[in-house]
């Protein structure tokens, strides 16, 4: 009903600067997705685009089936929610929130209806009558919330929300956004550069680098089986570790160290091996290992981050702080756990039968057993 | 002379109405302890502040003493002495049906004044502001105007309404209007208010379109997305926010229209037949310089101080309460 589709849409600028490559994306009716990327990736381009404060120089967006490229931004049912929230200050947040539906003409007592339930939704009843500067950051983003609620739109669209809040208020916030959204079904698109946020509010997140798109899909797809380097580097933290590797058979040199896995013969002699930080363990005696030269630890308190090198390479593992550290530690990874890129487009490779198969085969075999 | 200022948002080349006039507020919005400095001494901060109030004391307090003084006094007009008369100077100035007179074109030519240069400042601030291309040139061209000294774009408006070879004069008699600067006195009147309005929209414009451009554009934003209408965006979003500078140039333009344009009328009217509208500082120049009249001119000029003080205290009071500062 309110779905969002983007086709084929470009922003070129004056002086010929492509900041969105021929962007397509498709939203479902009452999707969140998140827009993830480092900063001039073209997210907020792309969400801007959407919102109508930006022309769009190729392609259409489409707002419930209805092409709304040269449509004023007030008339696309739509509403924003900014990073610096935006909020009129010379308004009380009664005002804030009452100012879209007054101008739409609504009747009185449905602005005032309406703003009491967003204000009750999102606890701003006490406030309602304060102007801006006397609410506190995380208020004031509540009242942002709610001057989007209130119109009703078909689209929510978030332009990084929370990056101006204290690191605790983010992650409650993150809560609130994401329950929010799921209570009242509306289609949002959310834009930020924190994978962590994209991670854990999209239902699909949509992963732009250079104003194109590395890949759609839902999160723990993303983090599971990244299309490219690039994915596999911004998704998850710490950083998937990637290090170049010289195939023999079924044998893989990092320089001088080798590890083995099964089902490599169509893979390249020269690749890129990403092995998230989190799947690396202690190896026991006698198994296939990787001596990482220990470089420093961060303690996380659940986990410790040790950094080292593994054969001159920067390596990154997550490894449960009772585990005792010298200067070196062998490490270990489950093959299927093994990620490969090409060297030089970046883009994942594929093994003869790829683990998310190979997970499929074993729980199919598992079936008959639980029925 | 043309030097302009950088109107870059990012420069503070100019300060913000709203700070300028915060510091005047009888109650501070929020204690900034941390920038209070302490003194070794007590004395310390008097000396400090010794230099300027010496010169408020010189040039403001003591001129103003010696003109409520002298407004008792009837003065010898060749110096020989003066006496007491009281009140009298008050009474004759207050029922001379002349003065009155004056006194309300004072109050016409001030607010047309006041009211047109910061309508016409503020529309070219706006429509600047919405310039992307070349607007660095077109600033330039409108701030230009301020660097004109008084007299001379007295001088030039005289030009301009010559009965013989003043443009403006030959554009109004196409539509049939006789213009005659100088001896008629709607005409002298709408001439003086043209060229003083004239003078003053760089000023306002400056200050407009820096103002405009401390609102925040996601403000501005917002606001597209609430309200379709330009227009009552304008209303409800951008000038509200506008209001500290609009309040700020309220006062500099009734100040200016009341005070400033004295060289635009000396320029205008001077050696030119009776009967052209002066306004009364023009009036305490005339009386007092050329009537030698010391006395009716301080008690004039004690009159206007009064009136000062009264509408500042009316601004501040009634209509500073609605502006919202950010």
């Amino acid at each position: 009903m309110s779905a969002i589709n983007i086709t084929n849409v470009s922003k070129i600028y004056a002086g010929g600067v492509e900041a969105v490559k021929s962007v397509s994306i498709d939203i479902a009716d009452g999707e969140f997705i998140v827009l993830v990327g480092p900063s001039g990736c073209g997210k907020s381009t792309l969400l801007r685009m959407v919102a109508g404060l930006e022309t769009i120089s190729k392609g259409t967006v489409e707002i419930a089936d209805r092409i709304v490229n040269d449509v004023e931004p007030a008339e696309r049912d739509i509403a924003m929610v900014f990073q610096n929230y935006a909020l009129y200050p010379h308004m009380t947040v009664y005002d804030n929130l009452a100012y879209g539906l007054k101008n739409r003409g609504t009747p009185k007592a449905e602005i005032d209806a309406r703003v009491a339930e967003a204000a009750r939704m999102l606890q701003l009843e006490q406030y309602l009558d304060r102007k801006p500067r006397a609410l506190s950051g995380g208020q004031r983003q509540r009242v942002a919330m709610g001057r989007a609620i209130v119109r009703k739109p078909a689209a929510f669209l978030f332009d990084e929300p929370l990056s101006n809040l204290d690191a605790k208020l983010r992650v409650s916030m993150r809560g609130e956004i994401k329950q929010l959204q799921k209570r009242l079904g509306t289609t949002s698109l959310y834009v930020t550069h924190d994978q962590l946020e994209a991670m854990t509010l999209a239902d699909r997140l949509v992963v732009l680098n250079g104003g194109e798109i590395e890949q759609i899909g839902r999160p723990l797809d993303v983090y599971h089986t990244p299309a490219s380097t690039f994915v596999a580097s911004f998704i998850g933290s710490p950083a998937m570790n990637l290090l170049r590797a010289n195939r023999e058979g079924n044998r893989l040199h990092f320089g001088s160290q080798t590890l083995e896995a099964d089902r490599l013969a169509a893979l390249p002699t020269d690749l890129t091996v990403g092995l998230r930080a989190e799947d690396l363990r202690v190896a026991q005696a006698g198994e296939q290992s990787l001596t990482l030269k220990i470089d420093y630890v961060e303690e996380l308190g659940a986990q410790r981050l040790v950094h080292g090198t593994v054969d001159g390479k920067p390596l990154t593992a997550a490894l449960s702080p009772e585990i005792d550290l010298g200067e070196t530690i062998a490490l270990t990874i489950a093959p299927s756990r093994l990620h490969f890129f090409d060297t030089t487009t970046g883009k994942r490779l594929t093994r003869l039968t790829d683990t998310s198969s190979v997970i499929r085969e074993q729980v199919a075999a598992l079936e008959p057993a639980i029925s | 002379m043309t030097h302009a200022p950088s109107l870059s948002p990012t420069s503070p080349a100019l300060p913000t109405a709203g700070g300028f006039f915060r510091r005047f507020r009888s109650t501070p919005s929020e204690p900034d302890f941390a920038k209070r400095v302490q003194f070794s001494s007590p004395y310390l901060p008097y000396l400090f502040l010794a230099p300027q109030m010496a010169i408020i004391f010189i040039f403001f307090y003591w001129p103003s003493v010696q003109a409520i003084q002298s407004s008792f006094y009837l003065e010898d007009p060749f110096g020989f002495g003066s006496t007491f008369v009281g009140m009298s100077n008050y009474t004759d100035v207050l029922k001379s049906t002349e003065y009155l007179g004056i006194a309300r074109f004072t109050a016409v030519f001030t607010a047309l004044v006041t009211f047109f240069s910061l309508a016409i400042g503020l529309l070219l601030a706006v429509k600047a502001d919405g310039i992307i291309r070349g607007n660095a040139t077109y600033k330039t061209l409108l701030i230009w105007v301020y660097a004109i000294a008084p007299p001379v774009a007295g001088l030039m408006g005289m030009m301009m309404f010559d009965q013989h070879i003043g443009p403006l004069v030959k554009f109004v008699g196409l539509f049939g209007w006789d213009m005659k600067v100088g001896l008629n006195y709607t005409d002298t009147a709408a001439a003086m208010i043209i060229v003083s309005v004239w003078k003053q929209i760089p000023y306002n414009f400056i200050f407009f379109l820096s103002g405009l451009q401390g609102i925040p554009v996601s403000v501005r934003e917002a606001a597209l997305m609430d309200c379709r209408s330009g227009f009552r965006r304008f209303w409800t979003v951008i000038l509200p926010l506008l209001a500290p500078t609009a309040f700020f140039l309220l006062i500099i333009n009734t100040t200016y229209a009341l005070f400033d344009t004295f060289g635009i009328i000396d320029v205008m009217v001077k050696d030119k037949a009776a009967n052209n509208p002066i306004t009364l500082v023009y009036k305490v120049y005339m009386d007092g310089f050329r009537g030698n009249d010391l006395g009716g001119s301080s008690a004039q000029s004690v009159i206007l101080m009064i009136i000062v003080f009264v509408l500042t205290i009316f601004q501040f009071r009634f209509i500073e309460r609605r502006v919202h500062y950010t």
